[in-house]
């Protein structure tokens, strides 16, 4: 808690006390209080989301005037996907800590060795080639690392960006349910193939976590799966493949882009009862200043990434983040719905459906996409079931079959 | 002859088949004491683990063993925590007492009108379980301004103990003799002075059982802890749920955390064994 001092003395009045929670009960604990308004808190950090949702419903203070009068802010130096997707109407609602998005590493050492060649952008059909080719169980070496851990946020986050990519969708733009269109099944087909053939053991199980305990100890030739990967894999403390790896974009099929969108951003409740103090918080820890505060005083490794373009320019962090910056920023830049997804829908999101109703729903899909990639039952037979699923909120949303 | 013999044989082998069996089962008695002793056991030897030995797989069972994680709870914020927890604990055991033993009483020694009927009201609120009045008591809580607060939590743990104590506290007064209460006032005691030079002593066993029951279910309460505080309000077992990062390593700060928290609790049992053992067995033996 040493940073917070520096706040503290530049901000004697303001009294910051912080409450922190694992994310699942952190979720669900903000939007309880956000949603009835329990005003226990005047700062929280949420995603995007519930952003866009939460600002709809007339939750969260717009910070448009705060940040006009903030000092040396420069909010356009967001990356603009982020920024973008922590609006609603064109006014900014919460600002981003981190940004993520999706990518594809791979051990540069093994495919030399194997005469290989990984492109910058591969396709999936690509991706299926290398890892036939690099699986080697009897070295203890999967020809690939993929989640199939149950939940929205596990195994639906890949796998979601897949079926994008297909052409798939959760939902057309009159909220008919597509989990049983031939692109849906194709693009899960696909991944549940994929990683029951040349994955990891005991992949349905295995969540993001997991994955990088595995690919940080030189046990699977690639992964796909969230550039936060790199603290991982690139800390020579945990990770014993530091050196022998490199990063490629999003594997695609129907669209030029396919990696998702995630950032952790900062807001505050129309509840809050201390506004500018809130405000003056989260303008410290979002200012350009902030993250050279970290650098200097923590470590360049610390820095949380993905929030400012700035960041990528402090030389420091450039040439520490030199291998992935340039993956990183391309992923986050072309991460939205135009580039990655063949049809339209009615729901803003990449890896999630931004609705109140996909925590419930992608838990449920989830845990059938794990039972098929635990091999207790076929994809069709997920899609039909997960099918139901949606159908049920599909009515929700005025569809009518 | 031989039938005396034969029955001297048979009682030998009844005898050694006795010892056997009493040893099988010393054995399985052990063996059911360690199983249960067994997490207890893992939590202590990780506590004093660096985290990566604590996050290895297979479990590292030769490290070398550091005070490094209770080091790390001490100079957390973990105070602040604990003071919560004692406040909370102590006030609710102390209002759950105060009203659980009167009750008890006017049910057991002076049984009121529809005794039965209280009874079972008493022990319906417990029917209903916490996650299904918790959105409700949240809302409330919020629009009276008492969400984060630790009078909430006080209110709460008192009425969650308060049908349990009524209930212990009754069996113990039904155990009292009813000689014992007509020579009380055939020696012209009044009532408060039956109460407490005569009811009470019999029963104090029984109220330290009561109360060390309320003081761990108060202590170890996570539900209400967890829906409705926040910064300020904040008990001991939200404190070990801070410790869990997203990124994982933290299950040795956490075992720390859980051993400290757990201590309270283990002391208070230890020092209250000699009522408790009393108070426990009070309702079985007559």
């Amino acid at each position: 808690m040493g940073l917070i001092d520096h706040f503290r003395a530049a901000h004697p009045d303001v009294d910051v006390r912080f409450v922190s929670l694992p994310e699942n009960e952190a979720r669900a604990k903000i939007t309880a209080s956000v949603a009835s308004g329990g005003g226990e808190f005047d700062v929280v950090m949420i995603s995007n989301y519930e952003t866009p949702m939460w600002a709809a419903n007339g939750w969260l203070t717009d910070l448009d005037p705060y940040i006009a009068e903030t000092d040396r802010y420069d909010a356009d130096d967001f990356i603009p996907t982020i920024k973008e997707a922590l609006s609603h109407e064109g006014r900014q609602y919460s600002v981003p800590f981190y940004g993520e998005s999706s990518f594809l590493v791979y051990r540069r050492d093994l495919f030399e060795q194997a005469g290989l060649q990984m492109p910058r952008q591969p396709t999936w059909d690509q991706v299926r080639e290398f890892a036939a080719a690099l699986h080697a169980p009897e070295d203890g070496v999967s020809g690939i690392a993929l989640r199939g851990l149950a939940g929205w946020g596990e195994v639906l986050a890949p796998l979601n960006t897949v079926i994008n990519t297909f052409g798939g969708r959760w939902f057309d733009p009159d909220w008919r349910p597509m989990l049983d269109t031939p692109e849906v099944e194709a693009a899960v087909s696909t991944y549940v193939d994929t990683v029951r053939t040349w994955g990891q053991p005991g992949a349905a199980t295995s969540g993001f976590g997991d994955c990088l305990t595995r690919v940080s100890q030189g046990d699977a030739a690639m992964w796909y799966d969230a550039s936060s990967m790199v603290s991982g894999i690139e800390n020579p403390a945990s990770s014993t493949v530091v050196g022998d790896v490199d990063y490629a974009l999003a594997p695609v099929v129907e669209t030029d882009d396919a990696g998702w969108l995630y950032a952790w951003s900062l807001a505050i409740p129309e509840t809050s009862r201390h506004k500018q103090a809130a405000w003056d918080f989260i303008a410290w820890m979002t200012h350009p200043d902030y993250f050279r505060l970290v650098g200097e005083e923590l470590s360049w490794e610390a820095l949380p990434p993905g929030s400012r373009l700035s960041t990528y320019e402090i030389p420091e962090y450039a040439e520490l983040a030199e291998n992935y910056a340039e993956p990183t920023l391309h992923s986050m830049d072309r991460a939205t719905q135009e580039n990655c997804m063949v049809h339209e829908v009615p729901y803003p999101g990449l890896q999630f459906v931004g609705i109140p109703e996909f925590q419930d729903l992608g838990t449920r899909v989830g845990q059938q996409i794990s039972a098929a990639v635990a091999g207790r039952q076929s994809v069709a037979d997920a899609l039909r079931q997960s099918q139901t699923f949606a159908e049920s909120v599909a009515r929700t949303y005025g569809w009518e079959g | 002859m031989t039938a005396v013999a034969e029955t001297t044989t048979a009682g030998r082998t009844r005898a050694g088949r006795h010892a056997v069996v009493g040893k099988l089962l010393t054995g399985l008695a052990w063996f059911a004491a360690f199983i249960f002793f067994a997490p207890v056991l893992w939590m202590l030897l990780t506590s004093i683990k660096q985290e990566s030995d604590a996050a290895s797989s297979p479990p590292s069972f030769l490290f070398s063993p550091t005070l490094d994680q209770y080091r790390a709870v001490f100079t957390s914020e973990a105070g602040a925590y604990f003071l919560n927890s004692v406040i909370a604990t102590a006030v609710s055991t102390l209002l759950v007492l105060a009203l659980a033993v009167p009750a008890a009483y006017a049910l057991s020694i002076r049984p009121v009108k529809r005794t039965q009927d209280v009874l079972f009201f008493f022990i319906s609120t417990k029917m209903l379980p916490v996650v299904a009045v918790i959105m409700p008591i949240y809302v409330i809580a919020g629009q009276i301004r008492m969400l984060d607060n630790i009078v909430t939590l006080i209110i709460l743990y008192t009425a969650m103990n308060l049908p349990i104590a009524v209930w212990m506290m009754r069996s113990f007064f039904l155990e009292v003799p009813g000689e014992v209460l007509e020579a009380a006032s055939m020696d012209g005691a009044s009532l408060m002075l039956t109460m407490r030079r005569v009811l009470i002593p019999m029963v104090s066993p029984g109220i330290a059982a009561t109360a060390l029951i309320c003081v761990i279910f108060a202590w170890n309460e996570f539900f209400f802890a967890l829906n409705l505080t926040a910064a300020n309000a904040a008990t001991v077992p939200i404190y070990l749920m801070s410790t869990m990062t997203s990124e994982g390593q933290f299950l040795a700060q956490l075992s720390a955390a859980s051993v400290l928290a757990s201590l309270p609790v283990v002391l208070a049992g230890w020092f209250a064994q000699k009522q408790l053992v009393r108070g426990l067995s009070m309702g079985a033996v007559k």
